[in-house]
């Protein structure tokens, strides 16, 4: 996945966490009990879900993995020998 | 009775889980055994224990105490920011710090650190500064339990029997079971926490008749409308906050942690799980300490109401010993524990204790932490493991748990209240401030081990500055501030009833600025490592 497409998602997740539209509103209660600053950050989140659901389906480091599984096999065969 | 009977059987369970359940004899090395659960960890237990070793009593009581006072903005502050940071972090950094630890046989970040810049004595410059850092977490913990076993036996238990409980407990348990009984111990804790936080907001809510009414009576009483909003902070104190969760993974507990997993396929769970297991914990707790404001029928929550009240409209005829004490009847850290005593049912009361006691004792991987860089980056840096054996190491770090449960007990018996502010004060922006080491080491080729000493010393300077300055000038009353340093009548400096501002800004804000500048500038002119050391990392 490209790089600055994350880094782009990053910045603009840390933008929409500063909800200063919501800063003087308690209302709407949403579901009669939450005003809407605190449901807006609840459904941020899970937008955080949804964020890191991407992350680790489309970029996850498989290379550093493969890295230390490397290290691993060489140790193996080393203490085989 | 019940309840305090309840809470002690929890503690039996957890010691018997710690010490005993779950025991298998190393496979490899006695020390990676004992510190790193032979890096052994699988998923859930790898996901659960992660989780529960980050949520402490700052979580539960912290929190809740935090909303009681400020309102809503607790969640935004800590909560939503933590789901979106700590698991970047974790994926960021985690994995790497991982990935190398497993490459290079690490067991802890400051044996990377010193690998990586190829240097000893400022290793332990880095070991000495994140110790004195985590000393105030653990410390938090010890109070967190004198706090919740004294409210939970309605004062039968005292502060001091409580908190030396806890100590005890923790210290047994990650005595005899390292890695592996701590790690499921705080796998068992956070089902448990899990579980009976929906059950406290789900009875509670009950026994009040229903939450609207509550939220109704807060918004429309002049008093408390403002806990609704966030207008009890201002945006630039809002927007410095959000760097608090970046400290996470310099947690030395945290990046340890990191070096359990089986697979780094493990940290794919932890990672998308990771946002809902805060919302499931952190909205509940803020939504109650806000809506205890509403519960004027529990006299304790009352008389909290009172003191914040006259603090509120008397504070100009105050005097600070009667502020400091009015400050201290206003602290919401037992909110929730007030209002399950006056809400549930004897039995779910102490249930629900016991789910409050394994938040509360999430100490036990920070004094692991702290035993294992002390028997690893101590004691076997200086030659103690190449002459006294891999087993004579174990029974040092075993040796410092207990030393460090000793100390942290002490200090939570003179330690002022107040759990929220001092964790955030102190461990979480000192972490915050070391964090360019991290981001350094794992990226920047051209970083060297002077950048890095010059980072631990800004934090050093920046951690005294901030503690004198809190200690010397007195925390003013709600609704006040006191210029400490202005220029052309712009206040630069200000100490708040929270703690101390620059600029509006949290002193973090500066401080991590500085700690970047200063390793940027300073291994700019500094030699760097060898290119075979450099090859071995990029």
């Amino acid at each position: 996945m490209n790089r600055f497409l994350i880094a782009f998602a990053v910045v603009a997740l840390y933008l929409l966490h500063q909800d200063y539209w919501y800063w003087y509103s308690a209302e709407p209660l949403v579901f009669g009990i939450l005003p809407i600053g605190l449901f807006y950050h609840a459904v941020y989140s899970l937008v955080a879900v949804g964020f890191m659901l991407v992350l680790v389906r489309f970029a996850w480091p498989e290379h550093l993995e493969s890295q230390a599984d490397d290290t691993d096999q060489a140790s193996a065969q080393e203490s085989e020998h | 009775m019940i309840p305090a009977l309840v809470v002690f059987a929890y503690l039996g369970v957890v010691l018997y889980i710690g010490i005993f359940a779950f025991r298998r004899k190393s496979t490899g090395d006695a020390a990676e055994g004992f510190f790193l659960a032979d890096r052994s960890l699988g998923q859930y237990v790898f996901l659960l224990s992660l989780f529960g070793t980050n949520m402490t009593a700052f979580t539960i009581l912290g929190s809740a105490g935090h909303a009681f006072s400020n309102g809503v903005v607790t969640y935004a502050l800590m909560g939503s920011s933590s789901a979106f940071l700590i698991p970047l972090t974790l994926y960021l950094f985690g994995t790497r710090v991982w990935a190398l630890g497993k490459k290079h046989g690490f067991i802890t970040p400051v044996q990377m650190y010193r690998d990586r810049w190829e240097c000893g004595h400022i290793g332990t410059a880095i070991f000495m500064m994140q110790a004195i850092l985590l000393v105030p977490y653990i410390v938090i913990a010890v109070m967190g339990g004198g706090t919740t076993l004294n409210a939970v036996t309605g004062g039968l238990v005292p502060y001091w029997f409580g908190g030396l409980l806890v100590a005890v407990v923790v210290m047994s348990y990650v005595f005899f079971g390292g890695m592996r009984g701590t790690a499921w111990v705080n796998t068992f804790q956070t089902v448990l926490f899990l579980t009976f936080g929906a059950v406290a907001i789900v009875f509670i809510g009950v026994s009040i008749g229903g939450f609207p009414e509550a939220m109704q009576q807060l918004l429309d009483s002049p008093d408390t409308e403002a806990l609704m909003t966030r207008e009890r902070v201002s945006p630039r104190f809002f927007f410095s906050y959000m760097l608090i969760p970046l400290s996470t993974i310099m947690f030395p507990h945290i990046s340890i942690f990191c070096l359990t997993a089986k697979k780094m396929q493990q940290f794919k769970k932890t990672i998308v799980f990771y946002p809902l297991c805060i919302l499931a914990i952190w909205l509940p707790c803020t939504f109650l300490g806000l809506a205890a404001n509403a519960m004027t029928d529990v006299p304790a929550i009352e008389s909290k109401l009172e003191a914040r009240h006259v603090l509120t409209t008397e504070r100009d005829g105050l005097t600070a010993e009667d502020t400091a004490e009015l400050q201290r009847e206003a602290a919401g850290d037992d909110v929730i524990i007030l209002m399950l005593e006056h809400y549930a049912p004897l039995w779910l009361a102490g249930l629900l204790g016991a789910g409050i006691m394994a938040a509360v004792m999430a100490s036990d991987s920070q004094i692991l932490a702290l035993s294992t860089m002390f028997a690893e980056d101590v004691f076997a840096h200086y030659g103690g493991a190449a002459r006294f054996g891999s087993a004579a190491q174990v029974q040092t770090g075993r040796a410092f748990v207990v030393l460090i449960a000793l100390i942290a007990y002490v200090i939570a018996l003179q330690a002022p209240p107040g759990i929220f502010g001092i964790a955030v004060q102190y461990a979480f922006s000192g972490f915050t401030t070391m964090l360019p080491l991290l981001v350094a080491a794992l990226f920047w080729r051209g970083s060297t081990k002077w950048g890095a000493l010059a980072v631990v010393l800004w934090t050093a300077l920046t951690m005294t500055a901030l503690a004198v300055l809190q200690s010397t000038v007195p925390a003013p009353p709600p609704g006040v501030t006191v210029s400490i340093l202005s220029l052309n009548g712009v206040d630069l400096i200000t100490r708040t009833p929270g703690g101390t501002d620059v600029l509006g800004f949290m002193p973090v804000l500066p401080m991590v600025m500085g700690s970047t500048l200063l390793m940027v500038l300073v291994s700019w002119v500094t030699p760097k490592p060898s290119p075979v050391t450099l090859t071995r990392y990029f």
